[in-house]
């Protein structure tokens, strides 16, 4: 046996006190198997051991809430016997590494999560930042990852209907990949990890074990360098057609009873899932690791129990139901393997050759994984910005159109052309609109999904910052005349050692927090990616949120799409005017200052409750929520989406710049016929929502009388070309 | 009238043509496993889009060998009219059921959006609900659609009005910008010389109800449902 050295101790990124804990754990020195399986399962990726303390402190519960954190997915509730899964996870480090690789195994590994508790994925979406346009990576990386993301996803036959992408330059050096799943199951039929029942057997399916991904989870708990590239070995290889086989087979087989549990093998592999469920379910597992199906010959147990080869299963099986199950996975042409059975020793251990390889105690081996309260210090909120602070516009139009073409607001079209967002036929609302809709199957419902995060708000004030981009994805819902369910968060954040890091991850959660809790909007699942650095400089601080929401009538939907000539345009929500972190700031006057737009959430709650209600009275024609850019950029947008025109005519109580430009938040632009315009004025007072009327549409091009006159081709021009030029640019 | 939907490791589009057909047609299609010998009697067969075997060799190459196609192939001999979406394009012409190759588009590329397509040559059975000349709206969604043929073929396909669908603009012209993936001749559908196979890149049971966005799709069904009923 290999001796254990100090230096093997460091290089699994187990601290010393760390490996002291290991030795009271086990009262002898572990062997390399044992030290490895430590090694990733008090890894930050999957041990959260630097988050644990504050996600605690999020609200998860709410009557439609089935399934919190804690599980593969989160599980809500939405009528009729259905439930939908959902989650979004990171893969940042890999994908900065081997874009293709690293996206399109993100991609699988949230759709295992998925359909591993019996749902069918109806939906994926993707949250992606890059570095700076002009950074000599960031095309690379773009068009690497957003082929990879694709090319898993339209494989598979699952579409991709919506996300968001940012450029800056601060994750030049380290890009987001964050893959959102949506599934459908019944409420009856879902599958959860707990393993039980002495004796059961542990089974294996889908590909066989190679020596890929090794160290994943570690790579993932550790800053980028110079050398990073040489870590391209462990990133993993995806095969998304194995993954449609065993999406099939699983669901094939979970419409049986012979499933006891399921966990799908996703960072640390056979060793994060064999744990997980031997410790929900209070039980031991023996695993014989001679029965692992392998790719290679001679891969040690250390090896196998690291590898993070994809598109692999683990189940725990009702005795005597092997042969059935097997059968369907023959038909799938995947690998079936019975490779150990549950005990009732409270221990795993592991045999291969004859030999114990690894004999560990699963309980306080997953229950002592060290939970830090790591040191922080808050991020004061900077000073407003007035619009008396910043210059007025030059010339209004050709200020649009810097916004309109700039890196910020551009059309992502070149993006989601890529992936195949109409498969499965009931895709209603595309991207490109605030959030997509994708129709039940069979039903007269839909889902509205959408992700968001401002990161430039959360990096001026975290707290701020936290609330705005969980109430923009409930605005987002909200807007296609959705009920908000519940969220998903991926935390992206650099290193937690560092006490102004650790302050923005926990000025996140509060503002998330007191947005969850105001809109009745709980978390039910996600994802911490931690030490997104590179050579000590940090990301953004970065809390995408994934949030779905419920369409009863789908024919309610609404679109921001202007729809018909005549109409009356008007803006619900109230205009402060700051220009602080404002799109308009960082194009015109290249400055990134301020403090970002206060978040009221009583008002939010109450404006959106107003527009959903608008919306699904079938009072609203067009409905577009005020974000990145401001109340004439969300306009333009929805001339652009509907071909037809508008003429505002805007109220001078503030500067023209800062009512076209500023980002206040709890705002929306919705259309009417003019009889429901009045309709909808006294439905507003009467709730005390701010709403005036500010325009007409269908005129030709966007005006504001005697301000702007623009056509709407020479919107188009700047808003489509800008990443198709970026993209096709010389090198 | 009866159909079958042949279903291949890897078919994605298979529900969307069933949910087509039956749509039209008012009763299911048969939803055969690639691996059967044996294909029930029927009107129609649906070859559906999809990565048939993860498009491992080539789009098309492995599925063109199942067991089922073989006695597709017969069935199509007979005259028994086939529907080939995307994927099941590729097939077909991987087995030579139609002439030519789908190779990986122009740009390198997946592409998925609406199209438009001038309708190119008269076969009631397929396209009677629309009229020769006129633009449709399908969408398309593939990476490897753009149809290769020599000079000779071409020729042919032209000369025996084989062609049924071309790429064309928003105005219905078939212009070199319209090609969006670098097709011969702009050629986005064809049939084989007995008129009774269409192959075809663009995905009409997506564009199915106005939901959806449009209704061209169910016009192209329920035309082929009717013809064949």
């Amino acid at each position: 046996m290999t001796e254990i050295t100090k230096e093997m101790v460091s290089e699994h990124g187990l601290s010393e006190s760390e490996y002291e804990q290991v030795l009271n754990i086990l009262g002898r020195t572990p062997n390399i198997n044992e030290l490895g399986i430590f090694s990733v399962m008090w890894s930050e990726h999957c041990s959260y051991k630097s988050s644990k303390k504050w996600l605690k402190t999020l609200p998860t519960t709410a009557p439609w809430v089935i399934c919190g954190p804690g599980e593969n997915a989160g599980v809500v509730d939405i009528g009729g016997g259905q439930a939908a899964i959902f989650k979004m996870e990171s893969h940042n480090h890999p994908s900065y590494i081997e874009p293709y690789q690293g996206a399109a195994t993100g991609v699988g590994g949230i759709m295992r999560d998925v359909f591993t508790m019996g749902a069918r994925p109806i939906a994926n979406l993707n949250a992606l930042r890059f570095g700076a346009p002009d950074h000599p990576k960031t095309r690379h990386l773009v068009s690497g990852v957003v082929a990879g993301v694709g090319g898993y996803g339209n494989c598979m036959g699952i579409p991709t209907v919506g996300g968001e992408t940012n450029f800056h330059a601060s994750y030049d050096g380290n890009i987001l990949v964050n893959a959102m799943t949506v599934g459908l199951a019944d409420t009856n039929n879902i599958f959860y990890s707990a393993a039980a029942g002495i004796g059961n057997p542990v089974v294996y399916v889908g590909s066989k074990t190679g020596r890929d991904g090794i160290h994943g989870a570690t790579m993932a708990s550790a800053e980028f360098d110079d050398d990073s590239e040489e870590k391209r070995p462990t990133v993993q290889v995806g095969d998304p057609f194995t993954e449609k086989l065993l999406l099939e087979a699983c669901l094939e087989l979970m419409s049986t009873d012979a499933i006891v549990a399921i966990q799908d093998m996703g960072a640390a592999g056979l060793t994060s899932s064999s744990f997980e469920m031997a410790d929900k379910g209070g039980v031991g597992i023996q695993l014989d690791l001679d029965f692992v199906p392998m790719r290679e010959e001679g891969m040690t147990p250390y090896e196998i129990m690291l590898s993070e080869s994809q598109e692999r299963m683990l189940m725990i099986l009702k005795p005597g139901r092997e042969a059935e199950a097997k059968a369907i996975f023959e038909k799938w042409e995947l690998d079936f393997a019975v490779i150990g059975k549950v005990t009732d020793t409270g221990r795993m251990v592991l045999t291969m050759g004859g030999d114990i390889v690894a004999d560990l105690p699963v309980a306080p081996l997953a229950e002592s994984a060290p939970e830090y309260d790591r040191p922080w210090v808050a991020t004061p909120r900077p000073a407003p910005i007035a619009a008396s602070d910043v210059s007025a516009p030059a010339d209004l139009k050709q200020t649009l159109l810097d916004i309109m073409g700039s890196s910020f607001i551009a059309s992502r079209k070149w993006i989601w052309e890529q992936y195949d967002h109409m498969v499965m036929g009931d895709t209603i609302q595309r991207p490109g609109g605030d959030a997509a809709v994708v129709r039940i199957h069979g039903t007269d419902k839909a889902l509205a999904i959408t992700t968001d995060c401002t990161p430039r708000y959360c990096y001026a004030h975290p707290q701020s910052g936290g609330a705005q981009a969980v109430a923009e994805t409930w605005r987002n819902l909200t807007a296609t005349g959705a009920t908000p369910l519940a969220i998903t968060d991926c935390m992206n954040f650099g290193n937690p050692e560092r006490p102004e890091i650790m302050g923005q991850f926990v000025g996140c959660i509060e503002g998330m927090s007191e947005a969850c809790n105001a809109l009745d909007y709980p978390v039910v699942s996600g994802n911490v990616s931690l030490y997104n650095e590179t050579n000590g400089t940090g990301i953004f601080p970065t809390p995408a949120i994934g949030g779905i929401g419920l369409l009863e009538k789908s024919e309610h939907m609404a679109t921001l799409a202007f729809k018909d000539a005549g109409d009356v345009i008007l803006l619900v929500g109230e205009t402060a005017g700051d220009m602080g972190q404002s799109v308009y700031l960082a194009v015109v006057e290249g400055r990134e200052e301020g403090a970002p737009p206060s978040v009221d959430l009583a008002a939010e709650r109450r404006n959106g409750d107003f527009v959903r209600d608008g919306i699904q009275k079938g009072l609203v024609t067009a409905c577009h929520d005020i974000s990145d850019g401001g109340l004439l950029v969300a306009i333009a947008e929805m001339v652009l989406a509907g071909n037809c025109g508008a003429n505002l005519d805007l109220a001078p109580d503030l500067p023209l710049h800062s009512l076209c430009f500023s980002e206040d938040q709890a705002r929306y632009v919705v259309t009417a016929t003019a009889e429901n315009a009045e309709k909808l004025t006294k439905k507003a007072a009467a709730v005390n929502v701010p709403l005036q009327i500010i325009g007409t549409t269908g005129h030709n091009g966007l005006n504001i009388e005697g301000r702007l006159s623009i056509s709407i081709d020479d919107i188009r021009a700047v808003y489509d070309n800008w990443l198709p030029e970026l993209m096709s640019a010389p090198k | 009238m009866k159909a079958a939907v042949i279903v291949f490791p890897g078919s994605n589009c298979d529900r969307d043509m069933k949910v087509a057909i039956e749509q039209s047609l008012g009763s299911s299609p048969a939803m055969v496993w690639h691996g059967d010998t044996d294909l029930p009697d029927t009107d129609l067969i649906a070859i559906p889009g999809g990565f048939s075997y993860g498009d491992y060799l080539r789009c098309g190459a492995i599925a063109g060998n199942s067991p089922i196609m073989r006695e597709v192939v017969k069935r199509a001999a007979a005259g028994v009219p086939v529907l080939a979406v995307c994927n099941g394009f590729q097939i077909a012409t991987e087995i030579g059921m139609l002439p030519g190759a789908l190779l990986r588009n122009a740009n390198q590329k997946f592409i998925c959006k609406d199209v438009n397509l001038q309708v190119v040559s008269k076969n009631n059975r397929f396209i009677g609900g629309f009229e020769i000349g006129q633009s449709v709206r399908f969408p398309v969604a593939h990476h490897d659609g753009n149809y290769f043929a020599d000079d000779e073929t071409l020729q042919r396909l032209k000369d025996e009005g084989q062609i049924a669908f071309k790429y064309a603009d928003q105005d219905g012209m078939v212009t070199e910008a319209a090609n969006i993936n670098g097709s011969c001749n702009n050629i986005a559908g064809i049939y084989n010389k007995a008129g009774n196979i269409l192959g075809l890149m663009p995905h009409p049971e997506r564009l199915i109800d106005a939901q959806l966005g449009g209704l061209d799709g169910k016009i192209f069904f329920d035309n082929l449902i009717n013809s064949l009923s």
